[in-house]
């Protein structure tokens, strides 16, 4: 059983909806990127979204589009993320790691290269957001080396095509809260619930719901019906400018104590 | 020579050019895409739709295009011939009005109020700016902040045509991060929002859409070089930024496989300096904005910051079917730099009366140089795919001149 699939076993069998935080690595501080990972834990995470920096990434507004360009600014590459997974792991051997990012950084690296080293620093699963299942055929060397992929879906998805994803889907499946890109602010929970209750009836993994969450409210309105919420944007915002580990560590607490204590009390 | 035996079987289903191509884009998008895909393969063999988009070629862009023999500039470079499929002299300036007239057609027939589209120079933006005010249809055009400022002239135009101009100050405020923000408000607003891509790069069906709507440049070339010199040209030869004049004149040709083709990619400052935009020449193969192709980008998979003189080239990316050619070792890609290309303009402006485009003039600048490789009865056909008037300023300001 993969570290994901656990975890989720394990928020099954407690009655819990899952926390899964994004922050784009190398952001704010790269210094500071393993003692933020753990401050994540230590906040309630449950599984831990790393954005791979992408000078290009069409998918994200403009909060995590500034947050990639510090990063890479800074030099930040995917061989310093697989570092940080790596001294990551060497204290935490529990909490799944996700990467989330675009198909170019992962190309360039290798697909076979970027598979061995990515397990072999623990790296539990990869969301690339610009990779459908279409062409997912060049991530097989990610999948021959046990790397689980996170497949998103959306509300645009079609039913045949939602059937496909929900076959496929391993980890858990990411459902795009709306039509558009992370951070913008219309959360409407009222239509996403039947369409998430459908898709956790037919998919082989649990389902995680993700963009314009970015409070306890909306979290808790989601957990009445996801498996695990996704919050990316409006930590990243918080985080910015942050320039020691303890400032670090004591805003990632102060944000997210609220979030786990209302997907708790749900 | 290319083991292709036909090159009009591409792209195959999935929009892939060999290893090229594809649709690279996130899960939100897989749908307007399938759907575009749906009407534009039905629209292309719709006898109603094809009648209508060779009216409005015909009437409302000017078209067939001249092939001008520049005499005066053949005999002063001392070699073959070089003649000139004009598509400055379309309305508007530049080939780009080809594609957003049969894009803007697509549109009505899907029923979407709404278009948007990416430009660097400003011309693709003019040209849907343009075809928008005639369909009635509301128009966003992103541009990056740097383009807007050197391409003044042509963002007034857009405005001009009702369009909204908006500048983009992402990444490195150019064409490749105006191509993101339209991406991105697609994404937000695909229910009536209709996005023209104006070159023949993006996810599938864009490399195949924009060089069908291109590719009359070349249909019409051919037809005109057997008619008025009983025979096809020697070489072709065009800019290539994201590559929709060269694939609209290479692809009519590309199966006569005597006729060399030759894409003529900004070199910049040269290829040694970094600083240019030869994504071919200089590039490996990546994926950026929705296709595989060949990218400018370091160790990290970054993409990189991409220089030319002129807006239209300066592009980190290439159009899949031009990665396709390239490999296929169908047509070549060599290197023009800002100088050469400047030169270019001079030279064909002094001796022919034509003021090219800084896009264009790197094509006429490799015309030149091709015209010297070949016999004084040799046939080099250049697309000179845009007029030069949107790069006065830029051209006085590189000289020092106030306008």
């Amino acid at each position: 059983m993969s570290r994901i699939d656990r975890r989720f076993a394990q928020l099954k069998a407690s009655s819990r909806t899952g926390l899964i935080p994004f922050v784009t690595a190398g952001d704010p501080a790269p210094e500071h990127m393993v003692a933020l990972m753990h401050a994540l834990v230590d906040a309630g995470a449950d599984v831990i979204e790393l954005g791979v920096p992408f000078s290009d990434p069409m998918a994200d507004g403009p909060v995590i589009q500034h947050a990639s360009e510090r990063a890479i600014a800074k030099g930040v590459g995917l061989v310093d993320v697989l570092r940080w997974v790596a001294e990551f792991r060497a204290r935490d051997a529990d909490t799944p790691v996700v990467l989330m990012g675009y198909l170019n950084p992962v190309e360039i690296h290798g697909y076979a290269r970027f598979a061995q080293e990515a397990v072999q620093a623990g790296v539990d699963g990869v969301l690339l957001v610009d990779c459908p299942l279409e062409e997912a055929a060049v991530l097989q060397p990610l999948r021959d080396a046990g790397l689980q992929q996170i497949l998103l879906a959306a509300p645009t998805t079609a039913p045949a095509r939602m059937a496909q994803l929900c076959e496929a889907a391993e980890g858990f499946l990411y459902y795009v809260s709306f039509a558009g890109i992370t951070g913008a602010a219309h959360l409407s929970t009222g239509g996403i619930a039947a369409r998430v209750a459908d898709i956790r009836a037919h998919a082989r993994t649990p389902v995680a719901v993700g963009f314009g969450i970015r409070d306890a409210a909306s979290a808790k309105a989601i957990a009445g019906f996801a498996d695990a919420v996704v919050i990316g944007t409006a930590l990243v915002e918080r985080l910015a400018g942050a320039t020691d580990a303890a400032d670090i560590a004591a805003r990632i607490s102060e944000f997210l104590a609220p979030i786990r204590a209302a997907l708790d009390a749900h | 020579m290319s083991k292709i035996a036909d090159f009009n079987a591409y792209p195959d289903v999935h929009g892939r050019f060999g290893d090229y191509g594809g649709s690279y884009v996130a899960e939100t998008l897989m749908a307007p895409l399938a759907e575009l895909t749906e009407a534009y393969l039905r629209l292309r063999e719709d006898p109603e739709f094809i009648a209508e988009l060779d009216r409005d070629l015909k009437h409302y862009v000017g078209r067939p295009s001249p092939i001008y023999h520049a005499e005066r500039l053949s005999q002063h470079v001392g070699g073959a011939r070089i003649l000139f499929k004009r598509e400055d002299l379309n309305h508007t300036g530049a080939h780009k009005i080809n594609n957003t007239v049969g894009q803007a057609l697509v549109a009505k027939r899907m029923g979407k109020p709404r278009i948007i589209a990416e430009t660097g120079a400003g011309q693709h933006g003019v040209a849907s700016a343009t075809v928008a005010a005639r369909l009635g249809l509301k128009c966003v055009v992103y541009m990056g902040a740097v383009d807007i400022e050197r391409q003044k002239i042509n963002v007034y135009r857009m405005k001009l045509l009702g369009a909204e101009v908006v500048p983009v100050t992402s990444g490195s405020k150019t064409l490749k991060d105006a191509l993101n923000e339209a991406m991105r408000d697609w994404v937000t607003n695909v229910a009536d929002t209709f996005y023209i891509i104006g070159t023949v790069a993006g996810p599938h069906p864009y490399p195949l859409m924009v060089r069908d709507f291109n590719a009359v440049v070349g249909r019409e070339a051919r037809a005109q070089m057997l008619e008025q010199y009983g025979r096809l040209p020697d070489v072709l030869t065009a800019c290539v930024g994201g590559g929709s004049n060269a694939i609209g004149l290479f692809h009519a040709f590309l199966n006569d496989p005597d006729v060399r083709m030759v894409g003529a990619e900004a070199a910049g400052e040269g290829i040694a300096s970094g600083h240019h935009a030869a994504s071919l020449l200089a590039g490996r193969p990546g994926v950026l904005h929705g296709n595989r192709t060949y990218v400018l980008c370091d160790d990290n998979g970054q993409i990189t910051e991409t220089h030319s003189v002129s807006a239209g080239l300066d592009y980190p990316g290439v159009g899949p079917e031009h990665a396709f050619l390239k490999d296929a070792g169908r047509a070549e890609y060599l290197g023009i730099t800002d100088d050469e290309a400047l030169e270019a303009f001079h030279l064909l402006a002094r001796t022919e009366g034509i003021l090219a485009a800084l896009e264009s003039s790197h094509a006429v600048a490799q015309a030149i140089k091709l015209a010297r490789e070949y016999p004084k009865d040799g046939l080099v056909l250049c697309n000179l795919s845009g007029r030069g008037d949107k790069d006065v300023h830029t051209i006085a300001a590189l000289e020092g001149v106030e306008v």
